[in-house]
């Protein structure tokens, strides 16, 4: 017979929370608000993050848990940008009773579960077969080799990661990247099937465990292989291999493709010939510029860009809009939606669209579905696109 | 109150289905198996049930690949006990199938007899749904099959059952334990389960192992070949911007004489 196995993780206490440095960020809160002003569900949450935190420290633990307010956080990190007292609400403080959060629901959204369920079985939130991930590389404008096929150390190992691996348009991205690389004699390779999802979504939506599953299989993959650097176009991935993955002995450099190619514009220059002609603003992404303060990096790649003309939205680098689509928020629509949230990326592209610019350029892979619908939705489709920095920096390379 | 929930796994079809060499089953080289979804049905069933009564739930699986994966799964999310029965062949075919898994329950000790045993009512390599009343039969038990809400009433020892049938007609039956349903659906889809919990399942090693019992598995059906259905036709494609698929449109069925 088995044994019955205990396996509830008890709901944290004040005591327990307070043991840790991570909650002991509790008691540094001046209760200002400045979060609760600053946070883009601020308004409609029935707790904001002040009160969330003023609840939490008082002993209210079973009440915030109750509440599904902390699902509403889409991980923006503005709140942390603001707080006087630097706490990192985020992605410390606040995910330490998400989980819970999580377990209580008397029903998890469908999306999520699916996002997450596909997440552990395929190793994309998608659902997609892991034997189709490198698919797209037979449409890549250069040869885009696989580190198991190579047979040798690589310089980059470039993480493609799941929307620019699967999603259609995210393999725009993923040609322009590799069109990008290979205009600038990068040595690099990918993983093919081999990848599976970062999974930094998944733990800053209270999915640790999943988390904790894919950081081990991510880990053992690159332990085969000899490579000089990690690069991504996934912000998301991006933090999880630079500040995550490390707490279990991870010591490579890690870049994003952005500032990657700013890094090496002055080598890409003289062959970025193709007039544009297009009048593009940028949307600073809550991860790559928010929290990591790559503001400059993609502007002054698009300012290189033949026939482009920058303008800037009202919000823009740390006071950037968020998309709604990080920490989970991707597979939170409904959700939202059923609660009478706004849909972020339509405030996003409101602004966007208010510039006049022809092109919405981004950096990151979740915003170009979440800002091509919401053109459609407010009817800006005719005037305005959604281009990721690399797909234009491609267009812009001579033949 | 004693629930005894039968899953199997069959192939995921997230992967493209190849036939054999052999010309007459699967190729197993990226063959996956998922489990099947009725059964994942059963099992939030079960659990629902549990949540409301006074329950124990009894999760058995015949050996498959990923089957762990599933006994784990059922235990976080509550099942009290999960067996994993070996050396049934997977294919063996359904009628083989019922016969050892009826006959390895029967000695199984301490699992029958149970109030109630739940179990999908088809899957994508049994759509005829004959596993779950076979077995019914070879248990000498009565079966319903096609349920989609079970509503217990503990004292008595009884259960109004909903059946879906054709045509969007729904029947209410009520029935003594104990019984065999075949699950088709239950009010909320399956539960989540968070890994983590997964994962102490798999640390805490509770999924149980027993042999089939021996001299069940006769196939009297043999697959003497399987193919891919043939294409016929397929759709096309119309590409371009929103005007020129207009003007394709309007010429595709000017073409038909449709205009």
């Amino acid at each position: 017979m088995a044994q019955a196995i205990v396996m509830e993780a008890p709901a944290p206490t004040l005591a327990g929370l307070l043991a840790s440095p991570a909650g002991r960020q509790l008691l540094s809160c001046i209760q200002c608000g400045t979060c609760a002003g600053t946070c883009p569900y601020g308004d409609v949450m029935r707790n904001t993050p002040r009160r969330l935190i003023g609840m939490l420290r008082e002993g209210f633990i079973e009440e915030v848990i109750a509440s599904d307010d902390l699902l509403s956080c889409v991980t923006c990190y503005d709140c942390w940008a603001k707080c006087p007292r630097g706490l990192r609400l985020t992605d410390v403080l606040l995910p330490l009773v998400k989980e819970q959060v999580l377990l209580r629901l008397p029903q998890m959204p469908a999306e999520l579960q699916s996002a997450l369920s596909n997440t552990l079985r395929y190793g994309n939130p998608m659902g997609e077969s892991p034997r189709k991930r490198a698919a797209w590389v037979e449409s890549a404008p250069v040869p885009v080799p696989l580190l198991r096929d190579l047979g040798r150390p690589v310089d980059v190992l470039w993480i493609v990661e799941c929307y620019a691996a699967y999603y259609p348009r995210g393999q725009d991205n993923a040609r322009a990247t590799a069109r990008v690389l290979g205009a600038l004699g990068v040595d690099f390779a990918i993983l093919g099937n081999e990848e599976k999802c970062a999974g930094e979504c998944a733990r800053l939506v209270g999915e640790a465990g999943l988390f904790d599953t894919l950081r081990e299989q991510n880990l053992a993959t690159f332990g085969k292989y000899e490579f000089a650097r990690l690069l991504t176009s996934d912000p998301h991935a991006f933090d999880a291999f630079s500040y995550v993955y490390p707490m279990l002995g991870f010591r490579r450099p890690v870049e994003h493709t952005t500032p990657f190619v700013a890094a090496r514009l002055d080598d890409l220059k003289p062959r970025l010939t193709r007039e544009l002609g297009y009048r593009v603003t940028y949307h600073d992404s809550c991860v790559l510029g928010r929290h990591n303060h790559m503001h400059d990096q993609p502007r002054r790649i698009l300012e290189a860009l033949p026939g482009v003309t920058l303008v800037e939205m009202t919000h823009s680098r740390d006071n950037t809009i968020c998309c709604g689509g990080g920490g989970g928020g991707m597979w939170l629509d409904t959700f939202y939606k059923a609660k009478g949230h706004p849909r972020l990326s339509d405030r996003r592209v409101e602004e966007a669209a208010a510039t006049g610019a022809d092109v919405l350029a981004v950096s990151c892979p979740y915003e170009v579905p979440r800002f091509e619908d919401s053109l459609k939705v407010l009817g800006c489709d005719d005037r305005m696109v959604v281009r990721d920095v690399m797909e234009l920096v491609a267009e812009a390379l001579a033949e | 109150m004693k629930i005894l929930v039968l899953m199997k796994m069959v192939p995921d079809i997230v992967e493209e289905l190849e036939v054999a060499a052999d010309g007459k089953s699967l190729d197993r080289e990226y063959l996956r198996f998922i489990v099947n979804e009725r059964d994942d049905y059963a099992l939030e069933q079960a659990l629902l049930l549990k949540d409301r009564l006074q329950a124990t739930v009894t999760v058995v699986a015949p050996e498959a690949p990923e089957i762990d994966d599933v006994l784990h799964t059922a235990l976080a999310k509550g099942a009290d006990r999960a067996i994993r029965v070996s050396g049934i062949a997977e294919a063996a075919g359904t009628r083989a199938t019922a016969a050892a898994l009826a006959a390895t329950l029967s000695g199984l000790d301490g699992v029958l007899p149970v109030d109630l045993i739940l179990s999908g009512c088809q899957a994508i390599d049994d759509l005829d749904g004959f596993l779950a009343p076979l077995i019914a039969e070879a248990l000498d038990l009565p079966y319903l099959g096609l349920v989609s809400r079970i509503s217990v009433d503990p004292g008595a020892g009884t259960a109004v059952v909903s059946k879906e049938y054709s045509g969007g007609v729904m029947g209410r039956f009520e029935i003594a334990f104990p019984a065999f349903l075949g699950v088709q659906g239950c009010e909320k889809p399956p539960r989540y389960v968070p890994v983590a919990k997964v994962r102490a399942a798999i640390a805490a090693g509770g999924v149980e192992v027993v042999a089939a019992a021996s001299g069940t598995a006769v196939n009297p059906l043999e697959v003497t070949s399987m193919a891919k259905p043939e294409e016929t036709g397929h759709a096309e494609m119309l590409e371009g911007s929103v005007r020129d698929v207009a003007e394709k449109v309007a010429e595709v069925l000017a073409a038909r004489g449709l205009l």
